[in-house]
């Protein structure tokens, strides 16, 4: 192997994981304390997100940052690589966390949550999982931590027990399981195919390896594999089920980590694995594209006809992620750097948006949109805190949504699909239509519902309004902080192929 | 061969502890019933350590062998011992120790009356068994299968009132598979005039053609296939798990399949050889094909139990498919994860069988049903559980996933999606039944009044939780396994590239 002076071995990957999941034993062992174990949480969390923030420099600089570990199978190695897209997924996932956290907190303890220890325990070993799934170098590492993902949130979904929530917690195993096992099925023929697993941008999958009817067979595996988690049509069913989970389960888990999880492995299998030639020369990017379309819209109506509040972001969550897919598919500069960057944005939003719905729910007990009128008046901040998000999702200038639909209408612009730029267009429209009403109503109409002003507690408001303001200043500044455009740029350069712009 | 294959005390030493083991802890039980167990134990950790040392050294230095009596093969009889054989010996006693940690309180509460036998039958067992993988010699591999049935039959009796006549029903169709054997094993005899294994392998290129071969392979197959439960040779099996005391279940599931299971990697791979079986004869097919028909079906019966012991004793023969599926194919990868399921399915299935044992010992609870709730009163047991369970299903970074990353890759490359399709279909009938149980253990409210407030005694604990660990540390290091022991010790033409 030549040494190459931009890859640097560094310890640090490994570290971001272990420190979470150093953290599950010690919060069992504090079961009968709550406060201690809390503190491993937030300690754990800050530890993570410093040391994932620690690699920026570095990674800005050009440098590849590889971890290699042992093997885990004659030829391939359990390795961790830290390139652009794999540390913006985890410092996405890892700064948030440490405001869920928080967040967290004020939570299990404002809705008397039970079985808080295994709540956090699970917590963190899933945090442990994304940030492994994010620093994979290659598909078989990265199928370990995407598995380990699976059984993580389990008990999170499960969490409360009830028959809602066992039905909950089966429809996501039923979902996730096969994928997993779909996934395992592509790696296995990838593996046999081309003898390598590793990721490189660009793909290392070619026509020399397969006919292309079985490429394309391969790459309907993988996008069964990663595409339940990423919420494509018509494998998205298990999501809205899953929002039976305590509401920070599904902010962090079910809008940034897991289903996130699902559209990183899009962009992985599509721009790493297959690569923008191999899938035009199929004919599948036209394919994929046109899926995630459906999604798109489809999901939008969907979340038109939901009054459950969580069950309308959840709807809501599926169509935004087919955003991301759609940018992957259309393979130019444009749509990548737009999908990457509403990988970091709408995951801003989105929590901010589930946070807000979680503080109302422990605040007022009410789940439903239709009871949510006039609430405008009891908890001003937490409605704002929600118009942000709102606006942000239906991409209205000036909050970060619109940043990167901006650039993923001008890589559909530029890759001539004008149905999809449509597709879009009519998707922002349908976003203003479930979001705006919401908003409205709680400003502008009166309610003996809501008699006294009272928000909820700052350890649940605070992070909330933390990522509403994050969402705006990224939106006038999209670079700055963790410099997400920088990256995404970068990234979609290295896949496509295209210049620099 | 060149050089000849150094001599060795290592291979006979096993058999001589286990032996005089046995007469020991029966000659000092009559004596006082309480000495039973540490002499029978301390046996168990010595051939532990021998077989230890035994793998060292044939890692190290490659085969060894033990002329028994100073005779020389091929009239001789002789120990032939490689590192998959070592490795097989280490995987016994290991599985012994961990169960013999669990034995000493279990005996005592299950079936106080026969400790004494209990524990003497125990290592007479072993003692069939490790002598099955030492052998090199056809006729004294039958010697030792017929040791190992007959304390099996014993044990297997000891139980539940109903645990007579499942062993019974086991004796009768034992004895079969080792008549059934014996006959293939004449076949040969009068085909080659030996019985030495090497001898007989040097033998078979000539007989290539002769319309006795395959009468000769398939009475072996068959009676090997008895006692290793291979479908649809398995119906004794369920039975007789169930019924039998939680110790002798905790110990034949793990290992006598897997013994068997390796006497027909033997036979096919190193006596008849891969070319004969794979090419000649469908026989390496027909075996592929009725494990991966035998994973579907039980696991289906396993998702059908009510009770834990017998949904896990089903499970035993789907799990005993993956080994056949693996042999059947035929290729490297599919063999390295046959070779290296007969360690992690011990493990896993170990550890599974002990904790029913400790549910059924503490909590006084067996069925699928009352097993709800049981996670919170028994953590650690359950925790065990839980890492076996996940193992079972196949999930990483657990063993049973790289058993069947390998299996997975040994169907892709024998190009049979078919088998492949039920490799993965097979994982998610496993998740079934044990994700239903989980989600039973762990939310469904406790039935019953006599719930107990914590786990049980350290001495049924402990060995559940290091098997649990296991499940874990031999999923990540497995590749270490592959390529350091596994790897060496496989036929020329069944080696991954470049070992």
């Amino acid at each position: 192997m030549s040494v190459d002076p931009s890859v640097e071995t560094s310890v640090r990957p490994l570290l971001a994981i272990l420190a979470s999941l150093l953290a599950v034993p010690l919060i069992v062992a504090s079961d009968r304390r709550p406060n201690l174990r809390e503190t491993w949480s937030l300690l754990a969390a800050f530890v993570k997100a410093a040391i994932v923030l620690s690699m920026l420099p570095a990674v800005l600089a050009g440098q590849t940052l590889v971890c290699p570990l042992w093997q885990l199978s004659p030829g391939v190695a359990l390795e961790l690589r830290v390139d652009t897209l794999g540390l913006v997924f985890a410092m996405v996932s890892s700064t948030l966390w440490v405001l869920t956290s928080f967040y967290s907190i004020g939570y299990v303890r404002g809705a008397g949550e039970k079985k808080q220890t295994r709540y956090f325990a699970s917590f963190a070993l899933s945090l442990s999982a994304t940030i492994g799934i994010a620093f994979s170098a290659n598909l078989l590492t990265f199928l370990v931590f995407f598995e380990m993902l699976t059984v993580a949130t389990y008990p999170l979904v499960l969490h409360k027990e009830t028959a809602e929530a066992r039905r909950g917690a089966r429809m996501y195993l039923a979902y996730t399981l096969p994928a997993g096992l779909a996934l395992l099925l592509a790696v296995a023929i990838t593996w046999s195919l081309t003898g390598t697993l590793e990721f490189v941008p660009g793909g290392f999958v070619s026509t020399a390896h397969g006919s292309p009817e079985l490429l394309t067979a391969l790459f309907v595996l993988f996008l069964i594999g990663v595409g339940v988690k990423a919420g494509i049509m018509p494998v998205h069913a298990w999501l809205p089920a899953a929002m039976v989970a305590p509401t920070p389960v599904s902010a962090l888990l079910h809008a940034v980590a897991v289903v996130k999880a699902g559209v990183f492995g899009v962009l992985r299998v599509t721009g790493f694995v297959f690569g923008p030639g191999l899938l035009s020369e199929l004919g599948l990017d036209t394919a994929l594209a046109w899926a995630a379309g459906a999604t798109v819209l489809l999901a939008s109506l969907l979340a038109l006809a939901q009054d459950n509040l969580k069950r309308r972001l959840a709807y809501s969550t599926v169509g935004h992620l087919s955003y991301i897919v759609l940018g992957a598919a259309l393979l130019n500069v444009w749509s990548w750097t737009g999908a990457i960057l509403h990988l970091v944005f709408h995951a801003t939003m989105k929590i901010t948006l589930f946070f807000c719905a979680g503080a109302i729910y422990v605040r007022t007990h009410k789940e439903k949109v239709s009871e949510l009128a006039g609430i405008g008046r009891q908890m001003p901040i937490t409605m704002a805190a929600f118009a942000v998000g709102s606006l942000g999702l239906a991409g209205v200038p000036g909050v970060n949504g619109f940043v990167s639909k901006w650039n993923l209408l001008s890589g559909t612009a530029l890759g001539g699909e004008h149905l999809l730029l449509g597709v879009l267009a009519l998707s922002g429209v349908l976003n203003a239509a479930y979001f705006f009403p919401i908003v409205h109503t709680a400003f502008f109409k009166r309610s003996d519902a809501f008699p006294s002003y009272g928000e909820a507690s700052p350890l649940m408001l605070v992070p909330l309004v933390i990522t509403a303001l994050a969402s705006l200043v990224l939106g006038v500044a999209p670079d700055l902080g963790v410099h997400a455009w920088a990256l995404a740029l970068r990234t979609a350069s290295l896949v496509t192929g295209g210049p620099l712009p | 061969m060149t050089t000849p294959m150094p001599e060795s005390a290592l291979p006979i030493l096993v058999t001589v502890l286990l032996l005089f083991g046995a007469l020991a802890t029966v000659a000092a039980g009559l004596v006082r019933r309480r000495l039973a167990w540490p002499i029978a134990f301390t046996t168990l950790v010595l051939v532990l350590a021998d077989a230890l040392v035994l793998l060292a050294t044939v890692v190290r230095g490659g085969p060894v062998r033990h002329t028994l009596g100073g005779w020389a093969a091929p009239i001789g009889i002789e120990f032939v011992v490689d590192a998959l054989g070592a490795f097989v010996v280490v995987v016994i006693a290991a599985v012994a120790v961990a169960v013999g940690v669990y034995a000493r309180e279990a005996v005592r509460r299950e079936n106080p009356d026969q400790e004494v036998a209990f524990h003497g039958m125990l290592l007479t067992m072993l003692l069939g068994l490790t002598g099955m993988v030492l052998t090199g010699d056809l006729f004294n591999l039958y010697v030792f299968y017929e040791i190992s049935s007959l304390a099996g039959y014993a044990l297997l009796a000891v139980g539940d009132r109903k645990a007579p006549v499942a062993a019974f029903r086991y004796l009768i169709l034992g004895t079969t598979g080792a008549s059934f054997y014996l006959l293939g094993v004449g076949f040969l005899y009068l085909l080659t005039g030996s019985l030495n294994m090497a001898d007989v392998a040097r033998l078979m290129p000539g007989l290539v053609g002769n319309p006795a071969l395959p009468v000769a392979l398939a009475l072996m197959i068959v009676g090997v296939g008895l006692k290793m439960a291979m479908f649809p040779l398995h119906g004794w099996q369920p039975d007789a798990y169930t019924y039998a005391s939680s110790t002798t279940t905790a110990l034949i599931a793990p290992i006598m399949t897997k013994v068997s299971a390796f006497v027909l990697l033997r036979l096919i791979f190193f006596v008849f050889g891969v070319d004969l079986v794979t090419r000649l004869l469908p026989a390496g097919w027909i075996i592929a094909w009725l494990s991966a028909a035998g994973i579907v079906v039980t696991s289906v019966m396993a998702i059908a139990q009510r009770d834990v012991k017998r949904m896990l004793a089903y499970s035993s023969v789907a799990q005993l498919g993956y080994i056949g599926l693996g042999i059947g194919l035929a290729n490297p990868w599919a063999l390295t994860g046959a070779v290296l399921h007969i360690l992690n399915h011990a493990t896993m299935k170990c550890c599974l069988f002990l904790v029913t044992g400790s549910v059924a010992l503490h909590a006084r609870r067996t069925s699928v049903a009352q097993y709800a709730g049981l996670g919170r009163a028994m953590p650690w047991t359950f925790a065990s559980f839980t890492l076996a369970a996940l193992a079972m299903v196949g999930l990483p970074p657990t063993n049973g996933f790289f058993s069947k990353w390998y299996l997975l890759l040994g169907t892709l490359r024998a190009e049979s999606f078919g088998l492949a399709a039920i490799v993965v279909a097979s994982s998610l009938l496993t998740a079934v039944y044990f994700f239903r149980l989980l989600e039973r253990i762990y939310t469904a409210p406790a039935t019953g009044a006599d719930l107990p407030r914590g786990d049980a005694s350290l001495t049924l604990l402990a060995p559940t939780i290091v098997l649990g660990v296991a499940v874990l540390a031999l999923g990540l290091g497995n590749a270490w396994i592959v390529t350091q022991v596994l790897q060496p010790s496989l036929p020329g033409a069944t080696r991954l590239p470049g070992m």
